[in-house]
């Protein structure tokens, strides 16, 4: 041991300087999360009003046959059935969408926290800033930059789960009983949305709107996601979000028990709509800042926590996540300083460790490992 | 100062331990298989409420932390010029070689669509924003890597003529040239993928308690398994010396112990500091589940510090006792942010399966398997440790 302490001291400073100066000055800003996303242009999306909601679960059913999803039965629940009752409890590799219920009490009356019950409808958001996409290190999660769908193709997927883990809805889901399994999520029946004429092409759609079409009537009625198409009170919606966002707003503002009439299946579209009393609903629209904001809307009579819907903040994680990583590997400048910093000081140090060795027989070799 | 030997231990590699921790990879082989012919939900208890269980977090999450040995030697003596620690550098390297490719394996298992697992590396898949798409490559390259810098080691044990006759003598010298450029890679890559093991959590916001959410979580999580490197390679030492009856390296550990106690107080420094900055300072007394969690995981790492910084770091014994504490910390850290503190909602909850634990063990069985039968039949310790009575094990 021939290096002095101030030798040691002085390679220290080095390479602590080179280690922190490199990241701190790339990042003369404090860390700040990523800008966040706007919803896209036509984006398209749901209102669930939980007050409407009759809990027949024909949005369940409807959901299977248009995706292909087989009958889901716990073995708990066998007894209730022979085979052929559906009783999924939550969304699962099998279920995209699910109707959930909240219970206190005598149940004795709908949608009140106390001594009551109400529904509620679960599956994807569609997130304006979707942490699945931001996790996925395959761009297996991808957003329409049209309608803002957030899709998932299972060829890139390798089946890491992080979207399941970070999604702030639990709503990705693997098939964790199949040997091939894959991820399951909703994705606003896409498949059905491709052949309507407003979404397949927007140049066809551009004509139609010149032809002076009104904009809804492009859309063909059945061809909209299966669990609005069925719903028979109109609890589940389908159309534009700002349309969406606009009607929820309006029953916000009517007086609880008033009459109104609640449309079905698409909103604007020529269905007859469900006249009915406006529920007392709480004064929140689930959704629309709920981590950046989703494209479903939620009304409900009960506080939404009480619905398995968490509080959440007005930003996305997405944002946080990605602002860390830009902060820190912004052009790969600060890996490469850092990098070019190691290099530097590991050279010498095995140079000096080589001449300290210099005496000692040959083949008997200094190596680093 | 001379140069530093290298011996093979040179001891029967077939053992009675040996074979019994073979019986567990075996038990792991079982499971492992029934895995890939039945679905994960066969033998794990991973939900979609906990869709990252024991596979993930104690083999790769805290499996590459005890990894970080070749990274934490490396960084000391060849970024901070500390030669005196180079005897250390083999088995620490070693350790990591095994930490980080059984961690690799793991994965392997872990992933849920395995054979599309090659698009990591295709461009047009790759999504740079994602954080575990960095550590995938970081931890790939450095897997790499790290067989590269134990590259050396084979070739010493090769035959001469056999070297020569295959060019293997010029591979050796190249290797050597340019064995700085290996070193500084390999502390860049563990430098990136372990802090952003901890950027992972990011994403996690509304499901992880706020004593673990903090922007700070890079840097916790890269000074913990700079820790963690430090404790492994006492641990490791400690347990060859003792089993081997190898030359004692206690007088160096009592030097390591005051770098390992000098992270683990920035590390308490840093995340209470950030604790009482964000004002969550009352979560950890609360009491409850998580407060309480938190305030081991503080008490785990006040061991350490208080063992490593007092007279006692100059004795084996505590220093054991330190780099264990040191090491249950460090994964306590790991599993409460990973797991034991993520709360799902909906009523989840996650404790692994029997068969999940095996193939968990299995891996570290075979671990240590690989370990024991390297430094007995290549030269990997440093000094005559050949020529040392010890019993035979």
């Amino acid at each position: 041991m021939d290096i002095s302490r101030r030798q040691f001291l002085r390679d220290a400073a080095g390479a602590i300087a080179t280690a922190a100066a490199a990241p701190v000055a790339e990042a003369a800003a404090p860390f700040a999360p990523r800008e966040p996303k706007q919803l896209p242009p036509k984006a398209i999306g749901m209102l669930y009003d939980s007050t409407q909601c009759i809990g027949c679960k024909a949005c369940v059913t409807a959901c299977k046959a248009a995706n292909g999803k087989p009958v889901e039965q716990p073995q708990h629940l066998a007894r209730w059935n022979e085979g052929t009752w559906d009783t999924a409890e939550d969304i699962s590799g099998k279920t995209l969408n699910v109707i959930r219920v909240y219970q206190n009490g005598t149940m004795a009356e709908k949608d009140r926290e106390i001594d009551g019950y109400a529904f509620v409808k679960r599956h994807c958001l569609h997130c304006v800033d979707p942490s699945c996409i931001s996790v996925c290190p395959v761009s297996a999660m991808q957003k329409d930059p049209v309608t803002g769908i957030v899709t998932h193709n299972p060829d890139a997927c390798i089946g890491c789960r992080y979207c399941v883990y970070g999604c702030p809805f639990n709503v990705p889901q693997y098939q964790f009983d199949e040997p091939f399994g894959r991820i399951a999520k909703c994705q606003l029946c896409n498949h059905l949305l491709k052949e309507n004429l407003l979404l397949s092409g927007r140049d066809s759609a551009a004509v139609a709107v010149e032809e002076g079409t009104s904009a809804t009537s492009l859309w063909r009625q059945s061809q909209i996601p299966a669990c609005c198409n069925v719903c028979p009170t109109g609890a589940s919606l389908f159309g534009w979000v700002d349309e969406l966002q606009a009607e929820a707003e309006r029953r916000l503002a009517r007086k609880p028990g008033e009459m109104y009439e609640f449309p079905r299946g698409l909103l604007g579209g020529d269905r007859a709509g469900q006249v009915a009393p406006v529920g007392h609903y709480q004064p929140h629209i689930y959704g629309e800042k709920e981590a950046g904001g989703t494209q479903v809307r939620y009304l409900t009579g009960v506080p939404h926590e009480k619905l398995g819907l968490p509080k959440l903040p007005d930003h996305s994680f997405a944002a946080v996540s990605e602002g860390m990583q830009h902060t820190l590997y912004k052009g790969m400048i600060a890996p490469l300083a850092l990098f070019s910093g190691l290099v530097f000081l590991a050279r010498r140090s095995a140079r000096q460790h080589e001449e300290e060795s210099g005496n000692s027989k040959p083949g008997d070799e200094e190596r680093p490992s | 100062m001379t140069a530093i030997t290298h011996q093979p231990l040179g001891r029967k590699v077939v053992t009675k331990p040996f074979l019994v921790l073979g019986l567990f990879v075996l038990i792991a082989a079982y499971f492992i298989l029934r895995r890939f012919l039945f679905g994960m939900g066969d033998v794990s208890n991973m939900s979609n409420g906990y869709p990252i269980g024991t596979w993930v977090v104690l083999d790769v999450v805290i499996g590459t932390a005890f990894g970080c040995g070749g990274f934490a030697i490396a960084l000391l003596v060849y970024i901070f010029n500390r030669n005196v620690y180079h005897p250390l550098m083999r088995p620490a390297l070693l350790g990591g070689v095994f930490g980080y490719t059984l961690g690799g394996l793991a994965v392997m298992i872990d992933l849920g669509r395995y054979w599309n697992a090659f698009n990591l590396l295709l461009p047009w898949y790759g999504q740079p924003n994602s954080v575990i798409f960095e550590v995938a490559l970081c931890v790939m390259a450095y897997i790499t890597v790290l067989w590269l810098e134990f590259w050396p080691v084979f070739l010493e044990r090769m035959p001469p003529a056999f070297k020569q006759r295959f060019g293997l003598d010029k591979l050796q010298a190249f290797l050597k040239r340019y064995m700085y450029v290996l070193v500084a890679v390999g502390v860049l890559l563990p430098t990136m993928h372990q802090s952003s093991l901890g950027s992972v959590l990011l994403i996690m916001g509304s499901k992880l308690s706020p004593l673990w959410y903090t922007t700070w979580l890079p840097l916790l999580y890269l000074t913990s398994a700079l820790a963690m490197g430090y404790g492994v390679v006492m641990l490791e030492a400690t347990l060859v010396n003792r089993a081997f009856k190898t030359p004692s390296e206690v007088a160096l550990f009592a030097k390591l112990s005051r770098v390992a106690a000098g992270l683990l107080i920035g590390y308490l420094a840093l995340r209470w500091g950030d604790l009482v900055d964000r004002g969550y300072l009352e979560l950890a007394f609360a009491g409850d589940w998580d407060g309480n969690l938190f305030l081991t995981e503080t008490a785990l790492f006040l061991v350490p510090i208080i063992v490593l910084l007092s007279r006692r770091r100059a004795s084996q014994r505590w220093q054991f006792v330190g780099a264990v504490c040191l090491l249950a910390a460090g994964s306590l850290y790991r599993l409460d942010s990973y797991l034991m503190a993520v709360r799902p909602g909906n009523g989840w909850t996650y404790f692994p399966s029997a068969p999940e634990l095996m193939i968990t063990i299995g891996i570290v069985c075979l671990e240590i398997m690989l370990y024991l039968l390297f430094i007995k039949t290549l030269p990997v310790l440093s000094g005559n440790v050949a020529e040392s009575r010890g019993r035979p094990s």
